[in-house]
């Protein structure tokens, strides 16, 4: 196999919340085109567990693109460099042999690293605590044609559920700010018939959660957009605003 | 006011506010070209309007007064929202992200700086006549050529312009986002904001490159 590639890592190393964290080079040998940028991470540990050295921590689960765990910050670039692509499944054959690579974990006030490349997203869960359901008597599942979908409603409502709540957009967006990712949530409820009854109470709580955290503000300059690995338009955050607009005016007029 | 939802919505209709009056104000300049008597004249107009409604000077303290509640406005919700913006990423990135903003995006707090200290000296300059050597009150077309035949100050007031037009042209496709204007209509949206911002650039600087160049005098 002469297609074989010689890449140094230069990665975040920081063993722990308080402590004090730098970019340490590494160089992985014999790293297959077909590789995973995972799958890098995963040599590289053997290699260090080998030497008696401390693995870097990284953050994975399905390696399939669906789940959102992945967070890599890969020269500069939330998941890379592969448009629409989560780090797990950015293939080596976007690099080439030789070359240098960066790779940092999410930066935010918000998202506090944990260890290495490990960042504590629960900033995103406390978002979708607020209001990211809907209240709804459980039971045996309901029949399946009880609630029509308009088709728009419903291809809107699965382009903006397609969010995996990586929090990729908050890596990119200058401002640290969560709007892509709270906006996605919001729309993907309030579209739907089941969750139109809570839509005004849902907007205005998952704001002011995410207001709460410390994220920044959107500055609409589209980085989020960009950097999201499931395609989510900006379009979104301008719905949101209106959303918000409307029942922040109305909850003002009910005396809330 | 915690939302950054709210401080936005409170930029952009300020905004829109300032931008309402700059149209205004840049068409009002233009009469310059017609000579001292209609300039002046415009000027004195400006004080009568709404007579006997209002008494004289009345219009011109109202609109002083609007202008001045959306400066506070819009500089006050920049300030706080450009703080949390900072503190949202205390740690930067090593490796720098590639360019995702336009020049105009990036320009657009500094600019808005620049911009007030350039609204305070405007007015020191061509209203009060603290910063003008030559001033004389009622005779603003004296005033606006002796101020623009220094130099330095000539070239200031372009700097601004020109820092304007970078705002408007990001400021008015963002004031639409945070006021939530349909995407179907943002497209409309942006090519007004870099229409505006052409034509506002365009106009304030014909009338220091006019003086510049001796053809107003
Ligand atoms: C001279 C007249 C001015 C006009 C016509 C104007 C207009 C606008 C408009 C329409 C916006 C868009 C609001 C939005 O994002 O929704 C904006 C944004 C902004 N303006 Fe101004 N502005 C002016 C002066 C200033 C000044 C003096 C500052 C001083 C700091 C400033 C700072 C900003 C900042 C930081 C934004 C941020 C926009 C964002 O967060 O996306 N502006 N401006
Ligand atoms: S909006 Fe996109 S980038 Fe943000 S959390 Fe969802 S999937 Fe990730
Ligand atoms: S590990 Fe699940 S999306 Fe990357």
């Amino acid at each position: 196999m002469s297609d074989l590639m010689e890449l140094t890592l230069r990665v975040w190393r920081q063993p722990g919340p308080d402590a004090d964290g730098e970019m340490r080079t590494y160089t992985v040998a014999d790293v297959s085109p077909d590789m995973s940028f995972l799958e890098v991470l995963d040599v590289l540990n053997e290699e260090l567990a080998a030497r008696g050295e401390e693995p870097v921590a990284f953050d994975h689960d399905c390696r399939e693109g669906i789940c959102g765990a992945c967070s890599l910050v890969i020269n500069g670039e939330p998941h890379g460099p592969q448009k629409r692509t989560t780090a797990c499944q950015l293939h080596m054959r976007h690099f080439a042999d030789g070359d240098v690579i960066d790779v940092e974990p999410w930066r935010a006030a918000a998202f506090p690293v944990v260890r290495d490349l490990v960042v504590d997203r629960g900033a995103l869960d406390r978002i979708v605590g607020a209001g990211g359901y809907i209240t709804a008597p459980t039971g045996s599942a309901p029949e399946a044609h009880a609630t029509p979908v308009a088709k728009d409603a419903a291809d809107e409502a699965f382009t903006a559920a397609a969010c995996i709540g990586c929090g990729a957009c908050v890596a990119a967006c200058p401002n640290a700010s969560a709007m892509l990712f709270t906006a996605a949530k919001i729309k993907h409820l309030n579209v739907l018939p089941q969750g139109r009854p809570e839509a005004g109470t849902r907007v205005l709580d998952m704001v002011a959660a995410m207001d709460a955290e410390d994220f920044g503000g959107c500055t609409n300059v589209g980085a989020c957009a960009t950097a999201c690995p499931k395609g989510i338009p900006v379009d979104v955050i301008t719905e949101m605003n209106r959303d918000w607009l409307k029942a922040a005016a109305r909850s003002r007029k009910s005396g809330r | 006011m915690r939302t950054t939802i709210a401080l936005k919505a409170l930029m952009a209709v300020t905004g829109i506010v300032m931008l309402a009056f700059l149209v205004l104000h840049m068409l009002g300049n233009l009469k310059i070209f017609f000579g001292p008597e209609d300039f002046n004249a415009y000027s004195h107009w400006l004080r009568t309007l709404l007579i006997p409604f209002l008494h004289y000077g009345w219009f011109l303290w109202i609109l002083r007064v609007v202008l001045v509640v959306s400066v506070v406005g819009h500089i006050g919700s920049a300030i706080v929202l450009t703080k949390r913006d900072r503190a949202a990423r205390p740690v930067r990135y090593r490796h720098a992200p590639p360019a995702s903003s336009t020049y105009a995006t990036r320009t657009l707090r500094y600019g808005g700086a620049i911009l007030a200290l350039f609204v305070v000296f405007h007015i020191l300059d061509l209203t009060t006549g603290d910063a003008n050597p030559h001033f004389t009150e009622g005779h603003p077309y004296q005033n606006l050529t002796a101020s623009f035949d220094r130099w330095y100050v000539a070239v200031f007031y372009m700097l601004a312009v020109v820092l304007l037009g970078l705002h408007v042209q990001h400021g008015l496709r963002s004031a639409a986002r945070t006021l939530g204007v349909a995407a179907g209509r943002q497209r409309a949206f942006a090519a007004l904001g870099t229409a505006l911002a052409a034509v506002l650039t365009a106009g304030f600087l014909s009338v220091p490159v006019a003086v510049l160049a001796g053809a107003v005098s």
